[in-house]
């Protein structure tokens, strides 16, 4: 896989080993364009392409999610839009999307308005960093997962503006929550991706999965960082308040909380956006814990033993489309995993979930931290150098 | 053009991931109805009649635990630079960095033994 680097210029790279951008520009700058035209042009497309895939990946996931919890407690679940009800979520939204739009007389209108937008923002934002292959990532810049976790602290101030807002008590309980919530499972989170990101010596996304390939299932970071592991998602799941974790949420004692006075299209928008998060946030436990991209079975060895060079177009084209395939299967696995928990375990109280933040999970992390440093001094080949 | 190569595209998507709710708002507004009414633009209270406003004072524990996440997420941020480079450092850093922590779990451990920590 690191040969077919040298193939590719730039830090553009959104293409699979044959130069899409390349072609492009080619073709537009033999049209008369100027290059730096040209270049603003190709600029929106791999991203728009990523937006899209973000918005379908939500449609899969909310179905999926209304599958598996009606198999969950024997039910058929959704079953008449489409085959298998596939189409339901696309109903749901357009359903929502010719709602009326509820403003309370006694809320203020412009922070109302602004609260879910700057909730889905900083979620879509966050798909910058996301790899799907070598070389299909919107941009690799060197701040990488640390722009993640800044980007996620965005979204609680939206939480609270839209709670604060309604001038409803059940709203702004639970925006205060969902702040209380993100911030104290923020810590955890951020000291297990520290961990990982000591082994890899960079913030790259590409590099920690580059730090994990070449010894396929057996290089991934889970079995070096187990601890890690369970922190990160489990706090990953405290932040996309989902089950044991909806407390901002909970209908039996808040109705919907922070969402309580909102309907229509501002309604969608958070929905929208936690299920974004969802996925977000399983692609990112693939990448930094399960290989990203990487094939469970080294791929390289492999070829050389076949004697194919894999700097060969059609090679490529079908390992990237396999790295994107290994990419989706491992966020979605672990999305499957997080609706099971929603059906399995019970919803904690806020002192439970305050406590385990700060009296386990933080401790516990930091002990992860230090191992990590310990063990990467004592054996430096083990944990990347 | 830009000093950071690859943060023209950290730009690019922020304007076009903020389109997405204006787009989606603007459509909204295009194609749903527009009913006027005071009595659905009530506050929600379960079907009682609204009973004083929200915007009081709510529980200072809420504010105690943002001023100890606030301690911590800027340790974490003095952290990240370290652990970047911690294969250059060596074990000087290393011992550094557990001073550094130990200090900071002093102050962990003085929130928990006053009660900063505790819901109740």
């Amino acid at each position: 896989m690191s040969k077919s680097r040298h193939l590719l210029s730039g830090t553009d790279k959104m293409n699979s080993g044959i130069n899409l951008q390349g072609s492009f520009i080619d073709f537009f700058q033999g049209l008369g364009l100027p290059y730096g035209t040209v270049k603003l042009l190709w600029l929106p497309l791999p991203m728009l392409l990523l937006l899209l895939g973000a918005t379908v990946g939500v449609l899969v996931v909310v179905w999926l999610e209304r599958k598996i919890s009606a198999a969950a407690q024997q039910r058929i679940g959704p079953e008449y839009a489409g085959p298998l009800g596939v189409l339901q979520p696309v109903a749901d939204g357009l359903k929502l999307l010719v709602k009326e739009d509820i403003i309370p007389a006694n809320s203020d209108p412009v922070l109302f308005t602004l609260g879910p937008m700057i909730v889905v923002i900083p979620v879509f934002l966050s798909y910058l960093i996301v790899p799907f292959g070598q070389n299909l990532v919107l941009t690799n810049i060197g701040t990488g997962v640390f722009l993640w976790i800044a980007l996620s602290s965005v979204a609680p101030i939206g939480l609270l503006m839209s709670g604060y807002s309604s001038n409803n008590k059940y709203s702004l309980l639970g925006g205060l929550r969902a702040a209380a919530q993100s911030l104290s499972y923020e810590v955890p989170l951020a000291l297990a991706v520290l961990a990982v990101v000591m082994m890899s010596n960079s913030l790259s996304t590409i590099d920690i999965i580059e730090q994990q390939s070449g010894y396929g299932i057996f290089g991934w970071n889970i079995w070096r960082q187990p601890v890690g592991f369970l922190i990160f998602w489990i706090a990953a799941l405290a932040e996309c308040e989902r089950l044991p974790f909806d407390l901002p949420e909970a209908e039996e004692e808040l109705v919907a909380g922070y969402q309580t006075e909102y309907a229509g299209m501002k309604f969608a928008l958070f929905y929208l956006g936690s299920y974004v998060n969802l996925v977000l946030s399983a692609l990112l436990v693939a990448v930094l814990y399960l290989g990203g991209w990487d094939f469970p079975i080294p791929i390289d060895p492999i070829l050389q033993l076949l004697g194919i060079d894999s700097n060969v177009p059609w090679v490529q084209l079908i390992t990237a489309s396999l790295g994107i395939t290994m990419t989706l299967l491992k966020a979605y696995f672990l999305v499957f995993l997080a609706i099971l928990i929603r059906w399995t375990v019970p919803r904690v109280r806020i002192d439970q979930l305050l406590d385990l933040g700060w009296k386990f999970l933080l401790p516990i992390a930091l002990v992860n931290l230090l191992l990590t440093a310990g063990l990467k001094l004592a054996f430096p080949v083990a944990f990347g150098g | 053009m830009f000093v950071l190569s690859g943060y023209e595209y950290f730009l690019g998507f922020l304007i076009l991931c903020s389109l997405v709710p204006v787009l989606a708002l603007g459509a909204s507004a295009v194609v749903r109805p527009r009913r006027r009414g005071l009595e659905r633009r009530t506050t929600y209270e379960s079907g009682m009649e609204p009973f004083g406003g929200a915007w009081i004072q709510f529980n200072i524990r809420y504010y105690m635990f943002a001023l100890v996440f606030v301690i911590f997420d800027v340790e974490t941020v003095f952290l990240y630079p370290w652990a970047v480079a911690f294969n250059q450092l060596g074990v000087l850093a290393f011992v550094e960095a557990v001073v550094f922590i130990a200090i900071l779990v002093v102050g962990l451990v003085y929130a928990w033994r006053k009660g900063a920590l505790e819901w109740s």
